[in-house]
């Protein structure tokens, strides 16, 4: 049976300052308007900013607690379109659904995945292949 | 601004890296993931990004880092990645273009263990005017 049109519920992620930095640490990505609000404000950003690929990563986790692992993803895309802006002291929810779209055969499915962040869209046509047991 | 020779060239990964268990549970365990046997699907950007920034670095390529932002992303995964995989990557610069006065890059990670290709990462860095 077509899983198509299957709706995975919302979620939320909390993302806060700490995060972001055991994120910087896990990943390598020391940018400092990831951490440092006079560098992120020096270069024009309103506060600091979350790593896209850590939003991605989060909606990389709900995607795998879909599809019953990591290894059922064989492909996973996003665009970063807005940033995700980051408050000392402020926990940042960042809300994540999806739906199962296009069946591309052999028990593959597209997952179009939706990323929002104080009512704004904060991903782009995320999106990924990966099998679901039918 | 980049040097358009630039465009088309492809640069190899000056070391292997090894991946160990660690590094798979430290990055897990951040976005609460519990299940630490195979890496999270974007891990290999642990892997790549930093490719990216010695490549971009590079005074022959000229790219300005401190004013990259992250464009999109994108994987295609062969496999899972787990520990004890050794890697080296390989580099190429895909697409350039500017637009609004921005520098637009994207640049394609291919992820190999001996002559397997386990992940490709394309990455788009926006330089920013």
């Amino acid at each position: 049976m077509s899983r198509v049109g299957e709706v995975i519920p919302e979620r939320s992620f909390i993302i806060n300052r700490a995060l972001l930095k055991a994120y910087a640490d896990a990943s390598g990505d020391q940018n400092p308007i990831h951490q440092s609000e006079d560098f992120a404000k020096s270069v024009g950003l309103p506060d600091v900013i979350c790593h896209g690929m850590l939003t991605m990563a989060l909606a990389g986790k709900f995607l795998t607690d879909f599809v019953g692992g990591s290894r059922n993803v064989t492909s996973f895309s996003s665009r970063f379109v807005k940033p995700v802006v980051v408050p000392a002291g402020t926990d940042v929810a960042l809300l994540i659904s999806g739906v199962v779209g296009s069946d591309l055969g052999d028990g593959r499915y597209q997952i179009d995945l939706t990323a929002m962040c104080n009512g704004v869209k904060v991903l782009g046509m995320a999106k990924a292949v990966a099998s679901l047991n039918s | 601004m980049l040097n358009p020779e630039s465009v088309g060239r492809t640069f190899p990964g000056v070391d292997e890296v090894r991946v160990t268990q660690e590094e798979i549970t430290e990055f897990a365990r951040v976005i609460g993931e519990n299940s630490f046997d195979i890496a999270p699907p974007t891990f290999a950007i642990r892997l790549t990004l930093s490719q990216s920034q010695a490549i971009l670095s590079d005074p022959s390529v000229g790219l300005d880092w401190s004013r990259v932002v992250h464009g999109d992303q994108k994987f295609e995964l062969h496999r899972p990645i787990v520990a004890g995989d050794v890697f080296r990557c390989a580099s190429t610069i895909e697409n350039y273009k500017v637009a609004a006065g921005n520098e637009i890059v994207t640049i394609r990670t291919d992820v190999l263990s001996g002559d397997e290709l386990v992940v490709e990462t394309w990455s788009t860095l926006v330089v920013r005017a």
